[in-house]
């Protein structure tokens, strides 16, 4: 027994040894990445986060890696599952600081474990470039930790986005001023609630059903009956992936027919235009991208061969980009410092898939806030700042 | 009128949900955890079928089922019989197969995971409009519920009206009794638990058809199960089935009538309501 056991301690010691020499041996770059597999987020992770971390990895390495200093350094990924849940996050973090030793991090995904991470990142010093972050402290977020960088927009500006999207519609005479607002009572829901209802009163909209759902409701026919009674002109939901899948479903059976549609998160998935076929056609959602984009089409090539799967028409690119920018910067600051490299992700803009990004403040301002399934692909029909945004069009009654 | 419709609708799908688990934690004495866990995979399977193969949930059950059965009763014999054996009383097998169970889960996520993937999953079937007294409902819900019909009262008509079903019932009351009049008990509590691992799995393959699932899904349908489950009752079909239509109903009214964000204090509201006032459930037997 004794004997059994220390040769496999001199196995594993040997195996440790070897790897270690491994990797001393290559000039790589190792950089760690910490979000869900597992738990209520992973099925969000697993179409905008995951696919994306491959692609750039694979990316890179085809290339020879990334040129620090002179050097070709490929990179080496290190990925963990934190099970949506902070607390598993935040040992992830530390695991990859202390343990793995990683030069650099991916972002984790989703606002909320960005922000339980964000803390522990600064600790460490590692650029934070979070690209599935949006919520509307990102101005003191960014304040507070200078590390952190903000891709994804505000709360704020997705809802307002709304507002400026059917005030098109409204002025084209495809809808009246009659709109059902629902949202998902969570932190997002509420922000963007709290930012949209005002943002649409003050264009003049009537706001003639409003309600909101627990998290990870999928029975919502009660809420399509409700807004239905209302006769509204557009609908409006503040919705997470399950929900918003279960609300076109419902919309769809109970023939709510307004000329604005809109659903929240899991809108730009490509799941969802699967799911639906003709009858995505019209609705609107959080996100959007600019069809006529040489970098998005390549982009969306690419991660349909490497990853197999289509990219989401909202964060998958700006996940990618985030990650674009952290190899730009490495590349520039010609250095595994990581402060030298923070600085030089604040000193010049970068060119990306989602077009130039410029963090100067540490916010991204230029974002797509809502997009529309228009003939297959989810367009970009209204943005913060962003040029090349198509015009909405009415939504068809429902097939 | 719209309301009860969507109502008892609601109630088909989590008997759907519940009647699996009443099978195999109040006849098989098995709390098993990993029913969500079954459930999600059959809707995985449901889901591989009709994408791949075309074929129908409806016909897929004919495959599932039988398949969920095989899969639940060698894990039944397999796994769960060692722990019956060396049980000394009821609470330590519950102990023992909440911890085995609990581990099942892990596998069968990490499995579907691998399978699968993490990303969410939903396809369309039969998600045409079905009119009922003038407004319409999904017949997918409508196909689920009557499903869930046939499926309670062929479960009833077993379990009442047969000579092996009140074998299964004897052994849900006192297994010890029922072996002392010649009923092999492991042989009916590994065919009860195959079983309501069988109805698991129809239960998740009927639910495909309309709702959005992901592979860490599972442990939101044991939770509901379980609440069913304990409100109606712990072993009692009918029971399930009752608490099922009740929550169904109590849900949709409060989200029409009062507000669709209390929804699910509701529905914890109602379950602590039957914990104080009858804490056997609405057809369990009073401990002795």
């Amino acid at each position: 027994m004794l004997k059994r056991t220390s040769w496999t301690l001199a196995a594993s010691v040997a195996a440790l040894l070897m790897a270690g020499g491994l990797a001393a041996a290559q000039d790589t770059l190792k950089i760690g990445a910490s979000a869900p597999k597992t738990g209520p987020l992973a099925g969000g992770a697993a179409v905008t986060h995951w696919p994306n971390v491959k692609l750039w990895v694979q990316e890179v390495n085809n290339r020879g890696g990334l040129k620090v200093g002179g050097k070709q350094m490929k990179v080496e990924l290190i990925e963990y599952d934190d099970k949506t849940s902070g607390e598993e996050a935040v040992k992830n973090i530390q695991r990859l600081a202390t343990v793995d030793n990683v030069d650099f991090i991916v972002t984790p995904y989703s606002t909320g474990i960005n922000v339980a991470t964000a803390p522990l990142i600064a600790r460490y010093g590692y650029p934070h470039i979070t690209t599935s972050a949006a919520t509307d402290s990102v101005a003191e977020f960014a304040k507070r930790w200078p590390n952190s960088f903000w891709l994804l927009g505000t709360s704020k500006q997705l809802a307002e986005g709304v507002a400026q999207a059917l005030t098109k519609l409204q002025a084209s005479g495809a809808i009246g001023k009659r709109v059902a607002l629902v949202n998902v009572a969570d932190a997002f829901g509420l922000e963007l609630l709290n930012a949209g209802k005002p943002a649409l009163q003050k264009a003049g909209f009537e706001i003639v059903y409003e309600g909101s759902y627990p998290l990870g409701t999928q029975d919502l026919s009660p809420i399509i009956s409700a807004a239905k009674a209302a006769k509204p002109d557009a609908f409006v939901a503040f919705s997470y992936p399950l929900d918003t899948m279960a609300l076109t479903d419902q919309a769809q059976v109970q023939k709510l027919d307004v000329g604005a549609f809109y659903v929240g998160v899991g809108t730009a998935f490509p799941g969802y235009a699967a799911r639906f076929k003709d009858n995505a056609n019209g609705v609107m959602g959080v996100g959007g991208i600019d069809p006529e984009s040489k970098d998005i089409q390549e982009y969306r090539k690419k991660h349909k061969e490497v990853t197999g799967a289509d990219a989401d028409s909202w964060a998958s690119a700006t996940t990618y980009a985030g990650l674009e920018i952290l190899g730009q910067a490495i590349e520039r600051a010609g250095t595994k410092d990581k402060a030298a490299v923070i600085a030089e992700i604040k000193k010049a803009p970068f060119k990306t898939v989602i077009g130039e990004v410029n963090l100067a403040d540490n916010i991204n301002h230029k974002v797509w806030t809502v997009g529309q399934w228009q003939s297959g692909s989810f367009n970009g029909v209204a943005s913060a700042d962003l040029p090349g945004a198509k015009a909405p069009v009415k939504k068809e009654a429902w097939k | 009128m719209e309301t009860i419709v969507t109502g008892v609708l609601l109630g088909g799908t989590y008997a759907l949900v519940a009647l699996g688990l009443t099978l195999q934690y109040g006849v098989a004495r098995i709390m098993n955890l990993a029913n969500g866990e079954t459930f999600v995979a059959a809707c995985f399977i449901a889901f591989w079928l009709f994408a791949s193969y075309q074929l129908s949930p409806l016909y897929g059950l004919f495959v599932i089922a039988p398949a969920a059965f095989v899969i639940n009763w060698t894990i039944y014999v397999v796994l769960l019989r060692p722990l019956v054996a060396r049980a000394k009383n009821p609470g330590m097998l519950e102990v023992d197969s909440i911890l085995a169970t609990f581990g099942l889960l892990f596998l069968f996520q990490g499995l579907m995971l691998r399978g699968f993937g993490g990303a969410y999953t939903s396809y369309a079937y039969l998600s045409d409009r079905f009119e009922i007294f003038g407004a319409f409902y999904g017949l997918n819900r409508v196909v689920a519920f009557a499903a869930a019909v046939v499926i309670a009262l062929a479960l009833y008509v077993f379990l009442f009206w047969t000579r092996y079903g009140t074998a299964v019932r004897a052994v849900a009351v006192s297994p010890g009794a029922a072996n002392l009049v010649g009923i092999d008990v492991s042989r009916a509590a590994a065919l009860t638990f195959a079983l309501g691992g069988a109805l698991t799995a129809c239960g998740g393959t009927l639910l495909s058809t309309f709702y959005t699932f992901n592979a860490s899904m599972g442990v939101v349908f044991t939770m509901k199960a379980l609440i069913i489950v304990i409100m109606g009752g712990v072993g009692d079909v009918r029971g399930a089935v009752v608490a099922a239509l009740i929550l169904g109903i109590a849900e949709t009214s409060v989200a029409r009538l009062v507000d669709p964000g209390l929804t699910l204090a509701a529905t914890y509201g109602l379950f602590i309501f039957v914990l104080l006032v009858r804490p056997q459930g609405f057809f369990g037997r009073r401990q002795a």
